[in-house]
This record gives C-alpha cells, sequence and structure tokens, in this order.
C-alpha cells in the first residue's frame, strides 16, 4: 500500500534520525514551491516528508559582525523585507525578490533553492559570490562546504542520506563592497532564467576594483564561478574594455545546451552582457556604500 | 436608422450582471457539475506526432476493478464523410470523429486513441497505462514547406487537392488551392513606380484561453443525454455530437456553462461525444476536464504560415497592384483558415488590381481552431509589413498613405460584394489626431502601425423577453455570454421596454428552452443576439400597448409608450408598464416577445494600432513602450466592454508578435506545453493599451452596432513587427519577434 508521510519535528536530530532512518524515499520540506511540483500526481510510491520549519532558527535570519546566518527556510517575503539584509547583500535580496510570484515568495525559500540545485536557480550565483558556507547536519556532525562545492550536477549536490542545510553563513563584506545580480527571461516575471549573473566587487579610494567574484547560472550543469571574469576587474577601474572582457570570459566560461527556453549560441552571448550589466551596478552600489 | 440617436440606456457602464458571481467564485464553469455517481474520464494520447496503429488492446485496462468504462473510435456510429456547420466554418464529420478519438493513424503528439472512465480521477490515470498500442512509426510532416513537397510523406492517402479542374492523380497534403482576382495585377505592376514584395513566416499559436476544456455528461437508459461543458456554441456541440454518435437532437440537451475564455477555440467537440460514450457503456455520469498539457497539445492552436506579400505603388502613393501568397497549416485535418485569409488581406486598400492564392495544407499538428477573426491577422500582417514599407520607400506618412487608399462605401472587394459604409477612413484619422501619433518617438525606440479588417457575421439567433407580473423581466438567449455580451443584452432590452436594465435579466438558456441559436463566433454576438433582443422586445412593447388599448377601449395606434408607461393619446389615461404586466391575466394572459431570426447585414469593424517598442540591443527583448488601438463600433452599446474587446485583442495579438509559438523537437514532440514556456504576455510586460472608439453607425443594426470582437487581433502582428523592425533597421520577416531572433537580426541583418 503506498503511503505518504509527513512528519513536522522541531529539533535538528530529531529530523537527522528522520530523515537517516526512512525505509521510503525521504525528503526535507521548506517551502515546497520545487518539491511538491515534483512530486505532483504521483502517488505511485511511498515517501517521507521531513518539514523543518518547526525547527528553532530555520527561519530566522541573524546579521551581525561576522556577518549572515540564515535559516535556510525563511521565506523569500520575510527574506526581501529585511532592510538591514538589502544593505548589506542587495544582491542576494534582488536574486530572491526574483523567485516567482508575490504568492510563490509567501512559501519559498533559499534553502530550498539552494538544495534543489536546479542550473537556473537565481540566488545560487549571488549566494557564490559573496562566499556564501552551507553548513550541514547529519548522523556524523556537521561540516560547511563552500557554497561552489555544494552542487554536483544537475538536480544533484553533496548532503548523503540524513543530511540537511542547518545554515547558509555569509562573511560580512569588506569596505567598499558590493553585490548585484541580473538573471534575462524573455518577459518581466514568471520565467526561469536563460541566463544569469552574479557580480561582487570591492573598490578602493580611488574606484578601482581590488577584489571581484563572478558566476554565472543557467549556462552549464550547475551555478559556476568565473575567476577568469573576475581577474578581467581586478585592477581596472571597470571601463569598457575590462567589463567586455570579463563577459567573453564568462560566456567562455559557460557550457550551456539548446533548448525551449534558448539556443546554446544566444545564452553564451546573453550571460556575458548580463555580467557587464551586473558588474556596473555593484561598482555603483559600492561605491555608494 | 439615423445617425445621431439619442439613446437613454445605451453608451452607458453598467455594472455587468454575471460580475457579482464571478469575482465571488460562485460562478459555474466546465469543471463545476457534480453529480450523484459521478465517475472520471481520462485520455490516452499519442507520444507519435505520426504513425499507423496497428492494434489496441483494452483488455487490462477493462480488467482494472476501478474501470468502468473503456471507449476508442470503434464506438462512434459507422460514418460517412459530411460538412456540417461547427465553430465558425464547416467540418467533416469523418474527421471530426478521427480528432476525437483516433481511427486507424494517430496524426499528432496528443491525438487521442482511447478515453478511460473510473471511479476516481487517479484511477483514470493510471489506468491509462494499461491499454497497449502497437505502432508503425511514420515520418512526421511539420510545416508547409515539407507538405507541399511533391514526395511528401502523405497524411492523407484518400486526399486529393480541391481547387483544380481536373482531379490531381496523386494524393497530396494540400487539400485545397484558392485563387481570387479581380483586374489586372500585371498591368498594374507594369504602372507602378515602386514596388515592394517580401516573404513573411508566422507560429503556430494558441487562444490561450485560462480554462481547459471541460465537461459532465450523463447518459440515460433510455438514451436521453445531457452535456454540461464550457463552449461558445451548446447547439454546435449538440449538433456535432448528435451527429459522430447517431443520435436524433430532441436526445441531447447541451447546457452552456460559465465560459473562461474561448477566443473561437471553443466552436469544436473534443472530449464530448466520448465522455458520452463511457457515460453509456457505464451508466454513470462522466466528467472530463483536460490538463493544461493537453489544451496546448490536442485543442485549438492557429495555422502557422507562410506568406508572400508583392504591392506596387505610384510616386503619389497610389497603389496600383497587390498580390498575395499563402500557405496555411490546417493541422491533422483539412480546414485551415485559409480563406478568410485570402479574403482579408487587401481588403482595407482600394485596389482595382488584386491577386490572391491560398493553400490549405495538413501537417502532423492537431487540427487547428477558429481564433479571433480566424486566418486574418497572418495575411494582413504580410500585406501591413509591405505598406508600411512602401510608406518609407516613398518618405511618406504611413496613415496618409492609407487614407490615399483607404477602402470605403463602395469600395470593391476581391470576394464578391461592394462595401457598405465602413469606418476605415474615420479610424485612419482618429490615429492621427491620437496624442499618441502626435508625440515624438522616444529617441531609440521604434514606431509601427497597421490596419486591420474582418467582415463579422450575423446569422441565428433565437430570443424571448418573457414578462414578470411586476413589469420585470427575463431575456432568454442561446448565445453564451465570453465577453460581457449580457450587459448589451440588457441595455438594448432596456432602451426598447424603456426600463432600467437591472430590472431586466438576461439567461443563456439550453438547447431545450429555445430554437436553435449559433454559437458566440465571427463577433456576431452583440450585433445579431442584439437585434434578436430588440425585435423582442418590440413585440412585448406591441403587447403592452395592445393589452392598454383594450383595457381603454381604443386602437392600438392611439396608445403611445414612453419612459415604461403607457398613454392613451384620445384620452386621459395611462398605466405603467407594472401595471399592464399584472393585469395581464384579465386581459389575454402573460406578455412575452419571442424573435428567432437569421441576421443579415453585419457591419465589418476595421482596426488601426499604433505600437511603439523599445528594444535592447544587446539581448533581443522587445519591450512594448505605448500602445493605442483604435476601433470602428458602430454603436459601442457597453463602451467599457468595447474597449475591454479592444485591450484584449491588441494583447493577444502582442503575445503572438512577441514569444508565443510551438516549440517541436525533430520527432515532432512540442516542448512547451504550458504557459510557463508557451510565454502569452503578463499584466507587467505591457503598458495600458489606450483606446479609441470610433463610430460609423451600421445602418442595418437599429442601434448601428458592428461587432468588435476580432478586428483588435489583426494590426498588432504588423504594428509590432515593424515597430521592431524600425527600432534595430531590419526587416522583420518572421513572428515571433522573440528574444534570439531580434538579436540574430541585428547581428546578422
Ligand atoms: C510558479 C513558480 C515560479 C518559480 N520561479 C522561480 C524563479 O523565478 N527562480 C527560481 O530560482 N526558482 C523559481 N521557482 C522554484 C522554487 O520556487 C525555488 O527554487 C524556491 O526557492 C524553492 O524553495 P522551497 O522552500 O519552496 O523549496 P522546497 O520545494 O521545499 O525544497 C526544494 C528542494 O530542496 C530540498 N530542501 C529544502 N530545504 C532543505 C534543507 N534545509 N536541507 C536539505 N534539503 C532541503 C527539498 O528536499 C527539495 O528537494 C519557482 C517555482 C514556482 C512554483
Amino acid at each position: 500500500m503506498v503511503s505518504v508521510v509527513y512528519e513536522a519535528p522541531d529539533s535538528i536530530d530529531g529530523a537527522i534520525s528522520l530523515l537517516a532512518n526512512a525505509d521510503v524515499p525521504a525528503k526535507v520540506l521548506a517551502g515546497g514551491t520545487d518539491l511538491i511540483i515534483q512530486t505532483n500526481g504521483s502517488a505511485d510510491v511511498s515517501r517521507l516528508f521531513v518539514d523543518v520549519k518547526k525547527i528553532a532558527g530555520m527561519l530566522d535570519a541573524n546579521l551581525s559582525a561576522e556577518g549572515l546566518d540564515l535559516g535556510p527556510s525563511m521565506s523569500c517575503a520575510e527574506f526581501t523585507a529585511r532592510e538591514d539584509i538589502k544593505k548589506v547583500f542587495p544582491g542576494l535580496v534582488e536574486a530572491a525578490y526574483l523567485i516567482g510570484s508575490t504568492q510563490v515568495q509567501g512559501r519559498a525559500s533559499i534553502g530550498g533553492n539552494l538544495c534543489n540545485s536546479s542550473p537556473a536557480a537565481d540566488t545560487i550565483p549571488a549566494l557564490l559570490v559573496n562566499g556564501a558556507q552551507c553548513v550541514i547536519a547529519g548522523p556524523g556532525g556537521e561540516r560547511s562546504v563552500a557554497a561552489e562545492d555544494f552542487m554536483t550536477g544537475v538536480g544533484r549536490n553533496c548532503m548523503e542520506k540524513g543530511e540537511l542545510l542547518k545554515t547558509i553563513h555569509l562573511p560580512t563584506p569588506a569596505a567598499n563592497t558590493s553585490d548585484a545580480y541580473l538573471r534575462f527571461i524573455p518577459r518581466t516575471e514568471m520565467d526561469i532564467a536563460v541566463a544569469g549573473a552574479g557580480v561582487s566587487l570591492t573598490l578602493d579610494d580611488s574606484g578601482t576594483c581590488i577584489a571581484a567574484k563572478v558566476a554565472i547560472g543557467a549556462v552549464a550543469p550547475t551555478a559556476l564561478l568565473v575567476s577568469a571574469a573576475a581577474d578581467a576587474l581586478i585592477g581596472t577601474k571597470l571601463d569598457d574594455d575590462a567589463l567586455q572582457a570579463a563577459a567573453d570570459a564568462a560566456s567562455a566560461a559557460s557550457s550551456p545546451i539548446s533548448d525551449r527556453r534558448g539556443t546554446a549560441g544566444y545564452r553564451k552571448q546573453i550571460v556575458g552582457v548580463l555580467v557587464k550589466r551586473a558588474a556596473k551596478i555593484a561598482a555603483t552600489r559600492a561605491k555608494g556604500n | 436608422m439615423s445617425e445621431a440617436q439619442e439613446f437613454k440606456y445605451i453608451g452607458q457602464r453598467t455594472v455587468r450582471p454575471d460580475g457579482f458571481d464571478k469575482v465571488t467564485g460562485r460562478a459555474a464553469y466546465g469543471a463545476d457539475l457534480t453529480l450523484p455517481g459521478m465517475i472520471w474520464g481520462k485520455t490516452l494520447r499519442s507520444p507519435h506526432a505520426h504513425a499507423k496503429i496497428r492494434s489496441i488492446d483494452i483488455s487490462k485496462a477493462e480488467a482494472h476493478p476501478d474501470v468502468m468504462a473503456v471507449a476508442t473510435f470503434k464506438d462512434f456510429v459507422t460514418l460517412q464523410s459530411e460538412s456540417i456547420a461547427a465553430g465558425e466554418g464547416s467540418a467533416d464529420v469523418l474527421d471530426l470523429a478521427k480528432n476525437c478519438l483516433a481511427d486507424d493513424k494517430v496524426l499528432y503528439h496528443g491525438h487521442a486513441i482511447a478515453a478511460i472512465a473510473a471511479r476516481t480521477e487517479q484511477a483514470a490515470k493510471d489506468a491509462l497505462s494499461l491499454i497497449e498500442v502497437k505502432y508503425e512509426l511514420l515520418k512526421p510532416v511539420m510545416d508547409v514547406e515539407d507538405a507541399m513537397k511533391e514526395d511528401a510523406v502523405v497524411l492523407h492517402d484518400d486526399m486529393f487537392t480541391a481547387g483544380y479542374e481536373e482531379k490531381p492523380a496523386r494524393a497530396s497534403n494540400i487539400a485545397t488551392r484558392v485563387e481570387m482576382k479581380m483586374g489586372d495585377v500585371d498591368a498594374g505592376f507594369a504602372d507602378a513606380d515602386v514596388i515592394v514584395e517580401r516573404e513573411f513566416r508566422t507560429p503556430t499559436a494558441h487562444q490561450g484561453y485560462i480554462e481547459p476544456h471541460a465537461c459532465t455528461v450523463t447518459y440515460d437508459e433510455d438514451g436521453q443525454s445531457m452535456i454540461w461543458c464550457c463552449t461558445q456554441g451548446h447547439f454546435d456541440v449538440r449538433t456535432s455530437t448528435a451527429k459522430v454518435l447517431g443520435m436524433e437532437l430532441s436526445k441531447l440537451k447541451v447546457v452552456a456553462s460559465e465560459i473562461g475564455g474561448g477566443f473561437g477555440g471553443k466552436t469544436v467537440i473534443y472530449q464530448e461525444p466520448v465522455a458520452l460514450i463511457l457515460s453509456k457503456k457505464s451508466g454513470r455520469p462522466v466528467k472530463m476536464v483536460m490538463d493544461r498539457d493537453e489544451v496546448f497539445i490536442a485543442t485549438g492552436p492557429t495555422s502557422a504560415a507562410k506568406l508572400k506579400a508583392k504591392v506596387g505603388i505610384k510616386k503619389d502613393g497610389t497603389i496600383t497592384a497587390m498580390q498575395g501568397w499563402m500557405a496555411y497549416e490546417a493541422g491533422a485535418f483539412k480546414g485551415s483558415p485559409m480563406m478568410p485569409g485570402v479574403m482579408t488581406m487587401f481588403t482595407p486598400y482600394d485596389c482595382p488590381n488584386v491577386l490572391v492564392e491560398g493553400f490549405d495544407v495538413v501537417v502532423n499538428k492537431s487540427k487547428v481552431a477558429a481564433y479571433r477573426a480566424p486566418g486574418a491577422p497572418q495575411a494582413e500582417y504580410a500585406a501591413e509589413m509591405v505598406i508600411n514599407e512602401l510608406a518609407e520607400k516613398l518618405g511618406m506618412d504611413p496613415i496618409d498613405l492609407r487614407l490615399k487608399n483607404a477602402a470605403k462605401e463602395g469600395t470593391q472587394t476581391i470576394y464578391g460584394p461592394k462595401l457598405k459604409k465602413v469606418g476605415l477612413v474615420e479610424c485612419l484619422e482618429a490615429a492621427k489626431n491620437s496624442p499618441h501619433y502626435q508625440s515624438a518617438l522616444p529617441e531609440g525606440q521604434g514606431r509601427g502601425l497597421a490596419a486591420g479588417f474582418w467582415f463579422n457575421v450575423g446569422g441565428q439567433s433565437s430570443v424571448t423577453v418573457n414578462m414578470n407580473t411586476d413589469g420585470t423581466g427575463t431575456i432568454v438567449e442561446g448565445s453564451p455570454d465570453i465577453g460581457g455580451s449580457r450587459a448589451s443584452m440588457q441595455m438594448m432590452a432596456a432602451e426598447v421596454l424603456q426600463i432600467e436594465p437591472k430590472h431586466l435579466k438576461p439567461i443563456i438558456a439550453d438547447t431545450e428552452n429555445l430554437p436553435y441559436s449559433q454559437g458566440t463566433g465571427g463577433s456576431r454576438t452583440t450585433f445579431a443576439t442584439g437585434m434578436a433582443v430588440i425585435e423582442a422586445s418590440e413585440k412585448v412593447v406591441a403587447q403592452v400597448k395592445e393589452r392598454a388599448a383594450a383595457v381603454w377601449n381604443v386602437t392600438a395606434e392611439q396608445v403611445d409608450y414612453a419612459d415604461g408607461v403607457v398613454r392613451n393619446t384620445a384620452g386621459e389615461d395611462s398605466m405603467t408598464l407594472a401595471e399592464v404586466c399584472k393585469g395581464a391575466e384579465k386581459t389575454g394572459g402573460q406578455i412575452s416577445g419571442s424573435a428567432n431570426i437569421n441576421a443579415r447585414g453585419a457591419g465589418p469593424s476595421f482596426a488601426v494600432h499604433i505600437c511603439d517598442v523599445a528594444v535592447d540591443q544587446e539581448t533581443g527583448k522587445v519591450d512594448v513602450t505605448r500602445y493605442t488601438a483604435i476601433q470602428d463600433a458602430g454603436k459601442a452599446i457597453h463602451p467599457g466592454y468595447v474597449e475591454g474587446q479592444l485591450q484584449g485583442g491588441a494583447v493577444q495579438g502582442i503575445g503572438w508578435a512577441l514569444n508565443e509559438e510551438y516549440i517541436f523537437n525533430e520527432d515532432g514532440v512540442m516542448e512547451n506545453p504550458g504557459f510557463l514556456d508557451y510565454r502569452i504576455p503578463l499584466a507587467s510586460d505591457l503598458p495600458m493599451i489606450e483606446t479609441i472608439i470610433v463610430e460609423v453607425p451600421n445602418a442595418f443594426h437599429p442601434y448601428g452596432v458592428r461587432g468588435v470582437g476580432e478586428s483588435g487581433i489583426i494590426p498588432p502582428l504588423g504594428a509590432v513587427g515593424y515597430a521592431v523592425g524600425n527600432a534595430i533597421d531590419r526587416k522583420v520577416e518572421e513572428l515571433p519577434c522573440s528574444p534570439p531572433r531580434v538579436l540574430a537580426l541585428i547581428q546578422n541583418g
């Protein structure tokens, strides 16, 4: 007999134990905006859903001198309303704001976006350029993995059976640093990125870029940090040549597929355009800081 | 009718009578009827675009404990090929049946093969996998180019091109060839100073109605049956369904639910006869509701088309010759709207030398259905693009060029009659004077303008107005209300009866309560059904006068009726309408008026649209920055709902021009059967569509009405297409203007 079991433990240990001991496919349930759609209509196999939203800390976000400790299941609606976070990580907030619609945002979480590990997930490039660390809890204790090492393929990540994402940690950015995220879709909303780009920049007093990170999304099996693109920006005043060199490096690093959302050739070009534009926005923001 | 009528109610913006039900969610749509003992039907659809069916084995499905019936093509009565009225055109009954359930061949990805009725929706879905179908795969034919080749794989080996004097020797994918002409185009082109000739392409596009096809049906022991469904024409559902099932019309009642959009696509049958077969076999009421992907793969789209347009013009702007060529995809069965394409292509222009050739071509896609001015948007897109290019070449304002050649009263059409009074010139002048056209085009943007022509139709409408004993009334009509027509019926009856619209309740009766009424399509309802409402209401007024005359012992001619009061012109007496109705039992029985008409004299509606776009030169993304739709309504009975039609048509056309298209893989499988990747415009994608209603009355309607439902979808293809080309300095010959296509144009020229 097929059965679908829903559990809502109130502790990390409770969740780990449910996940580790499950004898049917077990999934963490956050907002469910990916998960419920993925399992919709197939009552063919038994499943266990472990809702983690009752666990202390999963829905909180703490900004301190060390940086941001984000409860992975906080809804995007609550996250994007946090003016304090927006000041420090405007690019991550705008990435979260792009997900779905007002209705979807009431449920969707950044942790869910990350753990679903879609190549087109909007918050992942923004997490990458901010040096996010994923704190994973499991039967063997806790471990911390850099966001760029978290995803291992299309819809796959490094978490093992019994593990769950407990916190996303973003270190406090250096002075005169800011970020930006842009995606391209043919319409204005309710669409999946054809390409996406996140950029974080640090400027010195003369406006020279002294540190940079560039990440691209929807143009490879996972979102990627492109160090060649960052290198093209570092040491420059972000003049047109530098921006174009970064764009070209991003295009070169991409390996998109052709599908109903765009051809490979188109995506390669567009991702470069987005890198250029995101870099300009990040620079303007960094100057303002 | 006189040019300037004074109206008491017409022209107001009343609240629609169905408004409360719709905003509260009470309104009952196609999927909202549940009956005791009801079971669920689901459809098995072809995963292949083109294949012979070697065998269908339903035994395992029938053995499933929850399955109560299985239907296949064998369950239809033996049918002969026969043309019947269906939707906005005609259809072959045999094709209709073969589209509802495939016979020996599947002709498109999504083609229905069998249906199962089971105790639950899930059980019906699950049991579909128990049906075993053996296929012999054939090469899919996915566009007119392939389909028209000499050595093309042929979809129907019994189809020979009609339209040639001799029957062709070989079967072909070309169902029909048509040629219409007047004058001498060769002489006309010889007279021209400038000639532009271009080739165009438009994609397969769907009507995109939000409500999926749905029905609940019953079939009783004695053969009495009922279909509740969302449709634009329940009488036509009855005709088609009864035909494919060999039933008498009196045994089949069809009830039209509220409808969540149709745009022409809800004029044909898909699940209705199949559900009846399942109900007959199981002895239970059966509900069938399509999923969104089924709506995309198996219903409605309109024809993708390949077109050529060639126009010659003198230096002074006089058009000397117009020539067109078009091939329209019909989908799996013959019957694309190529013919109206041929007829409308150049009708906005008064030119003596015109030649248009058209081909109706079958391909391995779902059978096309009517879509708002079926066939016209594609053809007129090609024509309007070329007209704009000529204006540019001559350095002439595109409105002036059109005014110089505009069709008007007396203009000879290519399809026969001369035009009666029409409002194209008035629309062009309104466009020219509009704030939009008067405004400077913002730096870097592009502007496009296009005209559109649609015939509009009249046809059969049956209406009864029943008066109640308190002087209020019910308007019983047979035209499903897709766009607010009940409000217009109310106002027209109110105008005749001289009482407030709110005292008259309009209802859409089922097929047993009225004689045949044609469906809502062809922009006919406010015109034709409105005429029947007016006539029926006039009969009520005549009776009211007779009754009063009898009471006062005068002749009916001596009785005057105004403002809801009858007055004796030969004396002092007067009575209110309510008093006459209250006394009706003593003066000869209750009062009602009926009109079953076949309305003639539908007035064409011309439209002119202006579009500004900004194009992102690095991504190819197009933003419509300003848009104005101007259209002749004849008389706008309810201006708010007329504006709604203008805006809705414009938005659908903009979507078609910008991003909407079916994407097929190399096996002919549709890859974007959902609203995520079939991109209709979102509210946030577009500016408010500005509207200007022009009123050039149609002399054949008592209040001057022309239909307004369709013309508005015609100009956007040319207006957007030209605006994009204008912004990037390129010729846009293929729609949609999706970002990758526009970027390629920018980069490769
Ligand atoms: C209409 C619509 C529009 C959308 N638009 C966008 C868009 O624009 N951009 C975009 O990127 N996405 C979009 N999405 C996808 C989705 O909303 C996002 O990916 C969202 O962030 C997922 O969050 P969630 O909390 O709902 O995740 P869930 O669906 O609850 O979970 C997603 C996956 O992550 C796992 N998971 C969740 N939390 C944890 C955890 N703490 N530890 C371990 N595993 C975990 C789940 O088991 C599941 O596999 C859209 C979805 C819909 C329905």
